[in-house]
């Protein structure tokens, strides 16, 4: 079980973001849940400057765009 | 995982050719196009039952004209910036300016603002993230002010349908605007009007993320995102921009230009600012609107207060910065620009 957080302010790329995570646990079989981090302070106190900025298991992987398809399920597998 | 990796490693060679010969042929393909724009503006205005010099004839040349102009200037624009920008992110901006209160770090700021990539709806997060670590808050300003104002686009397009020395004269005060408003704002000690859980906020660390390791072809393909994503995006102002420089090209008489935009109207420059402010366009919007206006009569200093005001002075930036800042903050905020930008406006009025 993975536990991933989307940090984002809601905007296009944020949701964009959020599907890929999900296909591409579905795709390695990997059980996630998702947090969508959307508040402004939250997203700053996670060290984040840049969305959408992605977090596996607490540790921050990716910030500012959309994540590599093929990163994403190294992070997802690691 | 090491099946993921072979999965890609070989796919990779034969979409990396693809993608060089792709953006190759489209820059060949976008300047022999950009060469018949002339040909092809007269040949549509030629299809519409009016005179070619009638007021319709020259608006709908003036339309035909200038939409594939700015697209194709656009997306060439769009893509050589996405690719430059590659090089930057705001974790590294925001090392480099941390602790530069000297008089070195406005400047830094502002060159930093233009190159450094980040989109208006992550602008809160920057601005805690620079302030936390340090940034001080004039210096801030100074990025934020000249991210907008002197970005790539508007430069790239003024230079196209204007020409250089109007680029050159708006990329100088611009540039100096961004400088000297963070510089003014800075030395105001206006820390205390944040709001209150900003000034409180103690920022986590920066995420202490793995150094991307980029090959050239993955800033190209930064690039060709980024022109999806912009010109997927503005293309909209871009038609409602030319559509009002193309009424302005074919309808407004000189003379009444002359009188409400020409130099010796003393009120139209602080009129240019408050008509610009509530607009809410980008810089591929606006400028059509501006070419037209000079190409009218319209005196230089009008159309750069009315121009720098559009793009510099946002509502719905100001609406996202209340989060982070009073209102009396964004108040001394737009007050500082609106005063350089006015001092632009006069001075160029005054010397043309």
């Amino acid at each position: 079980m993975k536990s991933v957080k989307v940090y984002g302010p809601g905007c296009k790329r944020c949701e964009t973001t959020e599907k890929m995570v999900r296909d591409a646990a579905a795709k390695l079989g990997i059980d996630v849940t998702i947090e969508k981090v959307a508040d402004a302070k939250s997203i700053a106190m996670a060290g984040v400057m840049s969305t959408p900025a992605l977090a596996v298991d607490g540790k921050l992987v990716h910030a500012g765009g959309l994540p590599d398809a093929a990163k994403l399920e190294q992070w997802l597998a690691a | 995982m090491t099946t993921a990796i072979h999965e890609i490693g070989p796919k990779r060679e034969t979409s990396d050719w693809v993608w060089y010969a792709g953006i190759f042929g489209a820059a060949v393909i976008g300047w022999l196009a950009y060469g018949q724009l002339i040909p092809f503006s007269e040949w549509v205005t030629a299809l519409f039952p009016v005179a070619r010099d009638s007021h319709s004839g020259e608006a709908i040349a003036f339309f035909a004209y200038d939409v594939p102009k700015v697209l194709l200037l656009l997306t060439g624009i769009v893509f050589v910036t996405g690719v430059l920008r590659s090089w930057f992110s705001p974790e590294k901006t925001r090392a480099m300016l941390a602790g530069k209160r000297e008089i070195l770090g406005y400047p830094l700021a502002a060159l930093l603002g233009v190159l450094t990539p980040f989109c208006s709806c992550s602008s809160v997060p920057l601005f805690i993230g620079f302030v936390s670590a340090g940034v001080p808050l004039g210096v801030t300003f100074s990025f934020l002010i000249a991210g907008p104002m002197v970005g790539p686009v508007g430069l790239g397009l003024l230079y196209g349908l204007v020409g250089w020395q109007i680029a050159t004269i708006y990329l100088v005060f611009g540039f100096s605007i961004a400088t000297v408003a963070g510089y003014v704002m800075g030395k105001m000690r206006l820390e205390r009007y944040l709001q209150d859980w900003v000034r409180e906020l103690n920022a986590g660390p920066v995420g202490d993320l793995p150094e991307v390791k980029f090959i050239f072809i993955d800033r190209l393909k930064i690039g060709v995102e980024q022109v999806r994503e912009i010109v997927g995006k503005v293309w909209i102002w871009v038609l409602v921009g030319i559509g009002i420089g193309a009424l302005i090209h074919g309808y407004v008489p000189e003379a009444m230009m002359l009188k409400i935009m020409g130099g010796e109207a003393w009120w139209s420059v602080p009129a240019a600012v408050v008509v610009g402010v509530p607009m809410y366009t980008n810089a591929a919007g606006v400028i059509p609107i501006v070419e037209a206006l000079l190409g009218k009569g319209a005196a230089l200093g009008t159309t750069l207060a009315f121009m720098m005001s559009v793009i510099a002075l946002s509502l719905p930036e100001m609406i996202i910065l209340k989060q982070v800042l009073t209102l009396r903050l964004i108040a001394i905020f737009i007050a500082v620009v609106s005063a350089g930008i006015l001092a632009t406006g006069y001075l160029f009025n005054l010397l043309l």
